[in-house]
Order: C-alpha cells, then sequence, then structure tokens
C-alpha cells in the first residue's frame, strides 16, 4: 500500500507532437477518451463506496460514544439503549490475532517455498490446492471447524481457538496467494545478483526478496486480515455470542464485532438493534484503520525504494 | 557486501554456485528456511485434505442415499435437481459482480498507479484498503437499506419498458433480487481486485515505462504498452481473489436476494424478478439452522458443488496465467 | 530491460542486507500483541461487576435456597425468536445470581435441539417440541433420565402489512381470505373480499406483494398451521416450516421479514408480534368478530388448547386450537419451549438450569420478557403445572 507513494510513475506531462498527422490526431483522442473512461471508472466506484462509508459513519457515528465502546451487553435488554461493544471488541482481537499469528508465518512460507524452492511435483500440487483452498465458502470453514474440535474434544466445546482455526483456513490461502504474487515481482536478477556475489540461498530470500517485496508482503497480510475480520458465518457458527466478556480463548464463547452486529440486526432490525449494529461496523472499521496505519507506517519505514 | 559468509549452492534446481570449502555457515540457514517453507506448505496440503474428508465425510450420505432418504428436506426433489439450480445462482451472481467488478477495478488501479496526482492516489488508495476490510454484514446493511431503495425504481422502469425481453421480466418490489446482490458483490470485491491490480502496476519496471515514453507513447499507450501487459496475471490473480469471494459470499447474499422457496427451485434468467435464484453459501447459511441429519448431509453435498465450482475458476484462471508467465519476474 | 532491473537490484540488494525479515512478521506479531495486550488490561471482570446488584430483584414465589449462592456456565442454544426474551431473562437473572453465566445462542430451533441432544448446551428453545426419535436421544443425553419441555414463551404472530393511510387501526381479514391473499389467488388490496370485511377502510388498488420467510421457522410452520386448520380447505398445504408455495418475495429471519415488509408498499407478511414495529396488523376473525393481537389474547389462546398427546407432567406441550370461537382469543400464537434435563450429572448443572428456569417461570421472569420481547404472560393455572416439573429437576 505504501508503494503508492514510494513509487510514482512518471507521467508524460509535455505531450509528444499529435497535430502533424492523421495518426497522431488519432492517438491523441484515445488518449484522451482512455483518460476519461478511467477517470469515469473511478468515479463510478466511488458513488457506491462514498455512501457506504458515509452510511456507516452517519448511522454508527451516532452510536459511538465512550459509553459504547467501554461497556459490554450484561444486564441489556428490551430496547434499552444502553449497552456497548466492549466484549466483542475484544473477541474481533483475540480471534483475529490468533489467526492471525497462525496464518502470517504458514502462508509466508508457504509462498517462499512456492516462489523460491518449490519446482517439483509438490509445488504443482500446492499451487492447485491453495487455488482449491480459496474456494472454500467460509460457512464451510466454521463447520469444518466445528466438526474437528467435535472428533478432539467433544461437541460442547465452544471457544475462541475454533473460531481462529476457522479464519485460519480462510486467511491462509490468501496470504499465500498474494504474497505468492508479491515475490514473484522481485525481479530474478536481484536473487543472480546475490547468489553471484556468494550469499547463501536463505539470505538471499530474507535480505533480498522478502526485503524487496516487505511493501507487498505487509500489504497482503492486511488485506487478508482484513478479509477475515469482518467474516460472520464461520464466528456464528464456532464462537456464537456472549453478553460480556470472555478473556479466555479456550473456553467458551466470545462475542465478535461482526456477529456481534449480525445478532443486534437480526434480533430488532428497525430499532435499537440496527443502531448498534451500525456502529458495532463503525467500530470495526475504525480497528482495520488503525491496523492499516500501523501496516503503513511499518513498511514505509522499512521499505527500500524510497531511501 | 561486507559478509565473510562463504557461500554455498543455493538450491537444489541448480543456480549452483561455488563451494569453495567443506565448512558452510549457510548450509544450517538453508536447510533450516527450507524445512521450514516445505513444512508449510504441507500443513497446507494436510489441511485442505482434512477439510476434505470432512466436506466428502459428510457429504457422502446424501450422494450415496437414495433421494428418498432426504426427499422431507428437498421436498422431493433429487441431489441434482437441488443442487443445480443453487449452482446456477451462485454462479450468475458471481459473474455479474464479475463483470461489474473488474473493468472498475482496473480502472481505478490505473487511476491510482498512472493518472492521479500523487496527492489524491495516497489517500483513495488508504480509502480502497479500508473498505476491503469492511465487514460482509455491513454490506448488507448496506445493500439493503440504501441500494435496494435506490435501484428499485430504476429496475421497475426497466422490467415495465424491457418486460418483454424475458431477462427484464417480472421486477417485484422490494429489489431483493438477483443483480442487486450481485451489485453488492461488486462493490464489495471491488477493493480486492483493487489492491492487488494496484499494487501489481506500481511495480512495473520504470525501464517499460521510460522505453514506451521514448518512443512518444501517450499516458494511455504507457498503460497499454507497458503498465497492462505486465499487471496482467496479477490482474487476473486478484480477479479470481474476488470470485473467490463472490462466490463463497455468505452474509451479504443472505441479507439482501430473496431466494426461492425450497422444492421449487427453477433455472430462471430473469434478473430483476425476486425469488427465483439462491447461491449455495447463503442456502448453507439459511438452512443450515434447521436442517438435521440428511439435510444437513445434502447441504455440505452442495458445499462440495461450490469446491469443484472454484476448483474449475481456478484451474482456468492458471492456465491464462501460465500463458502469460512470460511476464513475471520470477519466470 | 534488463539493465534497469540490474541498477535497481544492487541498490535493493545493498540496503535490504541489513534488515532481515522479522519486519515482516512485526506487521502482525504487533496486532497479536496489540490483542494480548487488549486482553490483559480488559481482565478485571468477564462478567458481573457491570451489573448494579440486585435492588429490583425480588425473589418472587420461589424458594431459591439463597439468591445469589450459585455458580458457572450456563449455555443455552436455540430458536431466535426468544432471543430477545432470553436477552432480558439474562440481565433478570444476572442480578439474582451473579456468579451465574448464562449464555442464549439464537442457532435456530433445530440447531438448539441438536447442540441440547449432543450435550452442547444444557438447555435449548425450540419453537417445536421435541420429536419422537429426538425424545429416545434425550433419554441418553439426560442421564438415562427425560427431558423437561415448559411452554414459558407464549408469543403472537402477527399478520404485518405496509400500507399507508388506511384510516383504520388494523385491516380485518378471516382466514380464509388471508389464505387466498398468500396463495397468490388475491393479488390486489381493493379486491371485494378484502373490502367486504372493511367497510371503514380505505384500501388502494395497490398490487400485493406476498412475503414469507425464506429459512425454515417455527412462524412459518405456525402460520401455515393456522391457515390450513382455520381457512375451512382454502389452503391446502400441511403445516411446515418451510415456506409451501412458490414464493413472490421473501426475507431471511424475523429482521429479513420485516425490514423487507417495510421496504414494499403493498407488502403482507407475518412475524413475531414484538417485531412488527410500525406496521400495520390484521385483526383476524375468531367467531363472530374480529381480534386484534395482544399478549392477553395469545394466551387466552394457550388456555383455551388442549395439551398435545403425548404431553406429561414433565412435558407440557400443547396441541393448539387454532379453530376457536371463543371471544378474546387471538389464535395465531407461537409456543417456544425451553427444553432441559430432569436430570444433570453435574450437581451445580443442575442446581443452576433450575434456578434459571425457576426465574424464567415467575411472574418477574415473565413481565421481564413481556417488556423485552411483548411475550404474553403465562396464567398463574400453568404456572403451577411448570413448577411442578421444574421441582422434578435434580443431579443424578
Amino acid at each position: 500500500m505504501t508503494a503508492v507513494t514510494d513509487r510514482p510513475v512518471p507521467a508524460p506531462d509535455v505531450a509528444p507532437n499529435f497535430t502533424t498527422s492523421p495518426s497522431g490526431r488519432r492517438r491523441k483522442r484515445t488518449n484522451a477518451i482512455m483518460a476519461t473512461l478511467v477517470t469515469l471508472a473511478f468515479l463510478i466506484a466511488l458513488v457506491p463506496l462514498i455512501s457506504l462509508l458515509t452510511e456507516v459513519v452517519i448511522r454508527g457515528g451516532s452510536m459511538l460514544t465512550w459509553q459504547f465502546i467501554s461497556t459490554d451487553m450484561t444486564g441489556v435488554f428490551g430496547d434499552s439503549p444502553d449497552g456497548g461493544v466492549r466484549h466483542a471488541i475484544l473477541g474481533t482481537l483475540q480471534i483475529t490475532g490468533l489467526a492471525t499469528l497462525i496464518s502470517a508465518p504458514i502462508g509466508l512460507f508457504a509462498a517462499v517455498y512456492l516462489v523460491e524452492y518449490g519446482h517439483g511435483r509438490l509445488a504443482k500440487t500446492l499451487t492447485f490446492f491453495v487455488d482449491v483452498m480459496t474456494g472454500i465458502p467460509s460457512i464451510v470453514a466454521g463447520l469444518f471447524a466445528v466438526a474437528l474440535f467435535a472428533i478432539l474434544i467433544g461437541p460442547a466445546y465452544r471457544s475462541g481457538v475454533m473460531g481462529a482455526i476457522a479464519l485460519s483456513v480462510l486467511m491462509i490461502p490468501v496470504v499465500v496467494r498474494s504474497c505468492e504474487e508479491m515475490l514473484k515481482l522481485v525481479p530474478n536478477e536481484l536473487r543472480e545478483a546475490s547468489y553471484a556475489l556468494g550469499v547463501p540461498k536463505y539470505l538471499t530470500i530474507i535480505k533480498v526478496v522478502l526485503r524487496t517485496s516487505l511493501a507487498g508482503i505487509v500489504t497482503s497480510i492486511v488485506l487478508a486480515i482484513a478479509r477475515v475480520i469482518g467474516e460472520t458465518a464461520p464466528l456464528l457458527l464456532t464462537v456464537g455470542i456472549v453478553t460480556s466478556m470472555n478473556t479466555s480463548m479456550l473456553d467458551g464463547r466470545v462475542a465478535t464485532l461482526p456477529v456481534f452486529a449480525y445478532s443486534q440486526y437480526s434480533q430488532d432490525a428497525l430499532g435499537v438493534g440496527a443502531d448498534r449494529a451500525w456502529g458495532a461496523a463503525l467500530v470495526l472499521i475504525l480497528i482495520i484503520m488503525i491496523l492499516n496505519l500501523v501496516a503503513r507506517f511499518i513498511s514505509s519505514r522499512f521499505s527500500i525504494a524510497e531511501k | 557486501m561486507s559478509t565473510d559468509v562463504t557461500p554455498e549452492a543455493p538450491g537444489a534446481e541448480g543456480r549452483p554456485l561455488a563451494s569453495r570449502r567443506g565448512t558452510t555457515p549457510g548450509r544450517f540457514g538453508n536447510r533450516l528456511f527450507a524445512g521450514l517453507s516445505t513444512a508449510s506448505g504441507i500443513l497446507i496440503l494436510v489441511t485442505l485434505a482434512a477439510v476434505a474428508i470432512f466436506l466428502v465425510r459428510e457429504a457422502l450420505p446424501a450422494i450415496t442415499a437414495s433421494p428418498a432418504a432426504y426427499a422431507d428436506f428437498t421436498r422431493d426433489l433429487n441431489l441434482g435437481q437441488y443442487i443445480g439450480p443453487l449452482v446456477f445462482g451462485t454462479v450468475l451472481a458471481a459473474l455479474i459482480a464479475l463483470v461489474i467488478a473488474v473493468p472498475l477495478s482496473i480502472g481505478i488501479a490505473l487511476f491510482i498507479a498512472h493518472y492521479a496526482p500523487k496527492r489524491l492516489s495516497g489517500p483513495v488508495a488508504y480509502v480502497v484498503d479500508l473498505l476491503a476490510a469492511i465487514p460482509s454484514v455491513v454490506y448488507g446493511l448496506w445493500g439493503f437499506f440504501w441500494l435496494v431503495p435506490k435501484i428499485g425504481p430504476i429496475m421497475d422502469w426497466i422490467s415495465q419498458k424491457l418486460g418483454f425481453i424475458p431477462i427484464f421480466a417480472d421486477y417485484a418490489p422490494p429489489a431483493k433480487n438477483v443483480t442487486s446482490a450481485a451489485i453488492v458483490l461488486a462493490v464489495m470485491i471491488l477493493p480486492i481486485i483493487t489492491a492487488v491490480s494496484r499494487e501489481v502496476f506500481l511495480q512495473t519496471p520504470r525501464l517499460h515505462i521510460e522505453a514506451s515514453l521514448a518512443l512518444g507513447a501517450t499516458r494511455w499507450e504507457v498503460a497499454r504498452q507497458a503498465i497492462l501487459p505486465f499487471g496482467r496475471s496479477g490482474v487476473i490473480s486478484a480477479s479470481m481473489l474476488g470470485l473467490g469471494r463472490a462466490l463463497g459470499e455468505t452474509m451479504a447474499v443472505l441479507m439482501i436476494l430473496a431466494p426461492f422457496a425450497r422444492g421449487t427451485e427453477v433455472y430462471s434468467i430473469k434478473i430483476l424478478a425476486s425469488a427465483e435464484h439462491q447461491t449455495i453459501a447463503a442456502n448453507i447459511a439459511q438452512q443450515i439452522r434447521e436442517a438435521h441429519g440428511m439435510g444437513v448431509s445434502v447441504l455440505i453435498a452442495s458445499g462440495l458443488a461450490l469446491f469443484a465450482i472454484t476448483l474449475v475458476v481456478n484451474m482456468a484462471a492458471r492456465w491464462i496465467v501460465a500463458r502469460r508467465a512470460a511476464f513475471s519476474g520470477a519466470n | 530491460m534488463r539493465p534497469a532491473h540490474t541498477t535497481r537490484g544492487m541498490f535493493d540488494v545493498k540496503k535490504s542486507i541489513r534488515r532481515g525479515m522479522i519486519t515482516t512478521l512485526a506487521a502482525s506479531t504487533a496486532l497479536v500483541l496489540a490483542a494480548c495486550g487488549g486482553g490483559v488490561t480488559a481482565d478485571e471482570s468477564p462478567s458481573g461487576s457491570t451489573s448494579d446488584g440486585g435492588t429490583e430483584s425480588s425473589t418472587g414465589d420461589t424458594e431459591a435456597p439463597e439468591a445469589g449462592s450459585l455458580s458457572g456456565n450456563l449455555p443455552g442454544a436455540g430458536a431466535s425468536s426468544q432471543g430477545k426474551a432470553q436477552e432480558g431473562w439474562i440481565a433478570g437473572f444476572g442480578d439474582l445470581e451473579q456468579g451465574v453465566t448464562v449464555t442464549y445462542d439464537g442457532v435456530g430451533s433445530g440447531g438448539g435441539r441438536e447442540q441440547f441432544l449432543s450435550s452442547g448446551v444444557l438447555f435449548a428453545g425450540s419453537d417445536s417440541a421435541l420429536k419422537e426419535d429426538e425424545l429416545a436421544s434425550a433419554t441418553d443425553r439426560c442421564f438415562g433420565g427425560e427431558a423437561v419441555e415448559l411452554p414459558l414463551y407464549i408469543s403472537p404472530i402477527a399478520v404485518i402489512y405496509n400500507l399507508p393511510d388506511t384510516g383504520v387501526d388494523n385491516i380485518q381479514l378471516d382466514a380464509a381470505t388471508l389464505a387466498q391473499i398468500f396463495r397468490g389467488e388475491i393479488t390486489t388490496w381493493d379486491d371485494a373480499a378484502i373490502a367486504d370485511q372493511n367497510p371503514d377502510a380505505t384500501l388502494p388498488s395497490t398490487a400485493i406483494t406476498v412475503v414469507n420467510r425464506s429459512d425454515d421457522s417455527g412462524t412459518t410452520e405456525n402460520f401455515t398451521e393456522y391457515l390450513f386448520e382455520a381457512s375451512e380447505g382454502t389452503w391446502t398445504d400441511e403445516a411446515s416450516d418451510a415456506w409451501p408455495l412458490p414464493s413472490q418475495q421473501s426475507g431471511d429471519g424475523t429482521s429479513g421479514m420485516v425490514t423487507t415488509v417495510s421496504a414494499a408498499e403493498g407488502a403482507i407478511g407475518y412475524a413475531d408480534a414484538s417485531q412488527a414495529g410500525d406496521l400495520g396488523t390484521v385483526a383476524l376473525q375468531v367467531g363472530e368478530e374480529y381480534v386484534p393481537f395482544s399478549p392477553e389474547a395469545a394466551a387466552a389462546a394457550v388456555d383455551a388448547s388442549p395439551l398435545s398427546d403425548d404431553a406429561t407432567e414433565k412435558r407440557i406441550t400443547y396441541q393448539l386450537d387454532r379453530t376457536t370461537t371463543e371471544a378474546g382469543v387471538y389464535p395465531l400464537v407461537l409456543i417456544s419451549y425451553l427444553i432441559g434435563c430432569d436430570t444433570y450429572d453435574d450437581a451445580s448443572d443442575a442446581a443452576n438450569v433450575k434456578a434459571y428456569f425457576d426465574y424464567i417461570a415467575s411472574e418477574d421472569g415473565q413481565s421481564r420478557a413481556n417488556e423485552a420481547a411483548g411475550v404474553a404472560p403465562i396464567s398463574d393455572d400453568l404456572r403451577t403445572q411448570v413448577e411442578a416439573a421444574i421441582e422434578m429437576i435434580s443431579a443424578s
């Protein structure tokens, strides 16, 4: 994401001489048309995106008080406007954090394997099955986690770990695929130059390949987090919803922001429930914003191209 | 390069480097790193195998049973009749979404990477990244409370004027039809495709661009000659990522699309009519609540079908990307 | 192009040698650390401390040994219809027994029964009573005992419509007309069949959009049962928790239903009455009069109905009489049962379930549910029976 500011593409502000020939005029016209189209695409896409954000900010903003962030739903019922999302914020951070801790290393190493090591049958198999894995519907990942833990521990067991496992199943292929794409973009010449200098392969990977694609990798991981932090269906099945905080990841149901939003909406779609759903959505987006800023800071701090 | 590490042959696949002495400090690191990478790869395969085994094991009763065993759940449809329309609905919704999202995404990515002034591109890229993270429940809320009321009258108008064409027939308010769902899906996958495409566009080697400029190319010609070809495999890959999400998206579809009633399933091309389509994922989420026994098995069999669709889609994408592999840096 | 790569490459190599890929992982680690940090600071109170004591608590007429003496987890799951009432009960019970953490997952009746029978939860909420095969597996689940089923959530189902300015409080319909509307045989609001029963109402020529629940639901089952039994043959499909006809427009869950009806003028649907909001509701013909829904009329419908054939003193299940002609009865009612075991292997589980059910059955609990979800409070007569059944819950 930082790459945006890192590598400005030089654009020809002084246009070549177009007016001299018919083909020149045609090219100029094409250029203008395409510029308009690209800008238009951008503007069209902006409409839903902006409206989405304003809806969330306006509807959620009215809910966003300190009280909403700092209390949970203990003792709240009926049309009472009290209560908040403290427990759901914590739950979302816990579960997504654990999922990232599981997925990011596995995914990144697998991507390294695919790009740097894998040329045999295992690599082909892995590439293929990572693709297959991206197609796992989120609800199936949830069902899988439920079935897995039913066998391992028992059908009664519900915990944050189950949710994290379900999310990891969804997250790993996303990390692998986008990291793979980023690693592939590192030109071979870099690797060759490093080898030529006598750097061992693993150091080449760490210090040349990963280093060069750092910004891309961070983007990939943040995107992968983004992909799962709002997942509702698998969490609905695995961690459910509770009204108060549960700091244990190993025991009991955990509230998360998306499930909180959904359950509030589905209980009271025309009243205070919908308000809370919008409020929870806004909080979730704010968390992502902070996360994004941190990621941007990290990758700009360590990005090479700038310095 | 102030290293005194003795170089080590980097990998089994060759790019041999001279190994000068017996003791090679790089060897342990190499082994460890290769081992970790391979182990991660294998772990992923094992996980997927576990998921697949689970899916097949749970789906098998429905696949092998006679239709009578689950007639209660499917209302006398057999497995093919039950899953077929769901597959159709899933693919239809995802394709409409992709048709809307891909051109727009390339446009935005190109705009950010190539057209926009730097001052604008930064914040815009940031907002797009943010949108990728908005939970599907919110897209569902937004879709229902914002999009549906706004798009309803337009669809109504189209249906009245062009209703003689079957695709546009039978609009019924509110606009809880496959087109609305697909538009929401498109908005959902837009940031994903855009973010990856943009990142890839920005990686276009400067020399490609400069070479193009040196030949007197216009801004568009630079995009066409240098940026788009370079980014093609990335864009396809990103689109597949988006397609994967669109195919498997659950909550937003659940909240927006009014599905056909169970047992009255149809293959319908009326994209403006409600209660004519349903997607596999939304159907699972919706029906799993009250399903039990064979019903669950039928639903998981439909999940298996979704799996198969994605598999085919991804194989196709891989094939396209492989043909363009020449543009990748590490070929 | 090659030279460019090489130039940039050399540059990158030199710079990159200095820092390892640890920085990459730092991004994800930071995230996790943030999560853990949050966990530590937020550690103080998983439950309890936010509720400000049991000032308004009254133990009612139950003789719970000492209020506040119990502890443990009490997970439940089941019908989403009970969700709001359960919130109220959990809040009220939390005031009484701060040591017990009750949770309720509105996963659906079938899911709740399944989780209950597989020992996933200690109690379930269900819009329908346990089925025969489920009763058999309940014996295993209940450590050799049997299931307890209590009709503690009685709620009217409202037939909701979206029509502005009809000039009347409720549109009046008999079951046969209602059936015709939902079968798509009556397609406009000014149809004679509707107008005849509503001489005072201003009915527009708006097309009727029939909305059904797209998920399987106890609400649909009760509604279709009402239509089947009360419409004198107009509705030909037997009661079913899934909509039996081709659908015209549908919504997922109660929220999907009410938002869909709200979004289209001329739409008609059915939903738990507490969720009807500002929508219009139909007064149903019972005998000679038209009865709008009310908690009292719903409770009356239960009292006017016989117990089901296989009901026992522990399983108080009803066979609702939809064709009643008694005055003041609103027969379109949903009973959602609380399901537990009469035997638990753990003494504290048994005590917790017992105390929680006791609270729900108490006047306090029922009025709390009325406040939270418009539930019809059970009659004193029924309360006596229910309390007797709860009394039989024990540890093995």
